[in-house]
């Protein structure tokens, strides 16, 4: 059972990660383009008798395979700790099958792995952000990762207590209102980062944000909507029709297997 | 499990007036072995697509960084 589901988050994982890629292609590229461009010109020229900085990785690749294998692994790797999340929460909060599930967990993730550590630390094109800090930015970006994710988990324990006294409805009104409560006073607390050079174009910051924004949200949905279904069909089987007496078979053993551990769930 | 002690996986009339069973949630102790094994290797492939040549450095060098350069960007991780 556990098995199939990691499997299938895996997959649904996958699948978001090549969504996301084409999106960010569309949406993203130009504006990392455009920051590249700004941040060469801006750079001093070599010193005489010095070579200019050779590229490791050449441009075509990093916008082609290199933003491929990183959606691609990424998603993956979201998609596992998402199945596992979906797991532990079917059946926990609500009433509903693990499509509503799995939806519901969906746009907690995106909340609280994306969007709250985007709007305390907005994601940055090239040429934003001074290297020698590299350190305290990543601490801090997955220090507020972890306080969002802490978040939600506690916020959603506090709605499967009050369910039974306020309803399904009431409940997840109450988790949210918690979940909002403890992140902005995280947010409050945490250190400003402000490494926008004032030179930089505004409006092609807000593109290139916007374009973060939207990959995290593409990927997001997908695993939602694509793990659903899939995991779905997992819980609760269809009635195998008679086409063949070797599925049949399997149907009926799979069934048997899972009435069998049933009981110990209980 | 005190989630399912309650509630019957016999079917149970909803406010719809449709009969459909309430969900048995999974027991956890089923789910915990899982959870940590991939619960450590999804960890480690977000970590060298957000952080590996950024923040940390494992391997040493720069291809890693500059390989999923524009992923990191785009997926809103620090770079650099």
């Amino acid at each position: 059972m556990m098995r199939r589901l990691l499997v299938f988050g895996m997959l649904a994982g996958f699948f978001a990660g090549l969504l996301a890629f084409g999106f960010a292609s569309i949406t993203g590229e130009p504006q990392v383009d455009a920051s590249i461009a700004i941040e060469e010109a801006s750079a001093p020229p070599p010193a005489p008798g010095e070579h200019a900085e050779e590229e490791v990785v050449s441009r075509s690749t990093q916008k082609g395979l290199g933003l491929a294998v990183a959606t691609g692994v990424y998603g993956i790797a979201i998609g596992g700790l998402f199945a596992i999340a979906c797991a532990v929460a079917y059946g926990r909060i609500g009433t509903g099958g693990m499509r509503p599930t799995a939806a519901v967990v969906a746009v907690t993730g995106f909340v609280a792995v994306a969007v709250v550590p985007f709007l305390k630390y907005p994601a940055n094109p090239p040429a934003v952000g001074n290297p020698d800090t590299i350190d305290r930015r990543t601490g801090l970006y997955v220090v507020m990762v972890l306080v969002a994710v802490l978040a939600a988990l506690i916020a959603a324990q506090v709605g499967r207590l009050v369910s039974a006294r306020l309803g399904t409805w009431n409940a997840a009104l109450a988790a949210a209102a918690v979940f909002a409560v403890l992140v902005t006073m995280a947010a409050v607390v945490m250190p400003v980062i402000n490494e926008v050079p004032a030179s930089f174009p505004a409006e092609l910051l807000w593109r290139f944000r916007l374009a973060s924004l939207g990959t995290q949200a593409v990927l997001w949905a997908t695993l939602g909507l694509v793990f659903g279904p899939l995991a779905h069909r997992v819980l609760s089987p269809a009635p195998a029709p008679a086409r063949q007496a070797g599925t049949l078979a399997r149907a009926d053993e799979t069934r048997a297997s899972s009435q069998a551990t049933a009981p110990s769930a209980g | 499990m005190p989630d399912s002690a309650s509630s019957s996986p016999a079917a149970t009339p909803l406010a719809g007036g449709t009969a459909r069973p309430l969900p048995l949630p999974l027991p956890l102790r089923d789910i915990v072995p899982w959870a940590v094994l991939a619960g450590a290797l999804m960890l480690l492939g977000i970590y060298f697509v957000g952080s590996e040549e950024g923040a940390f450095s494992l391997i040493g060098g720069t291809w890693m960084h500059e390989f999923v350069h524009d992923g990191r960007h785009l997926l809103g991780f620090p770079c650099h």
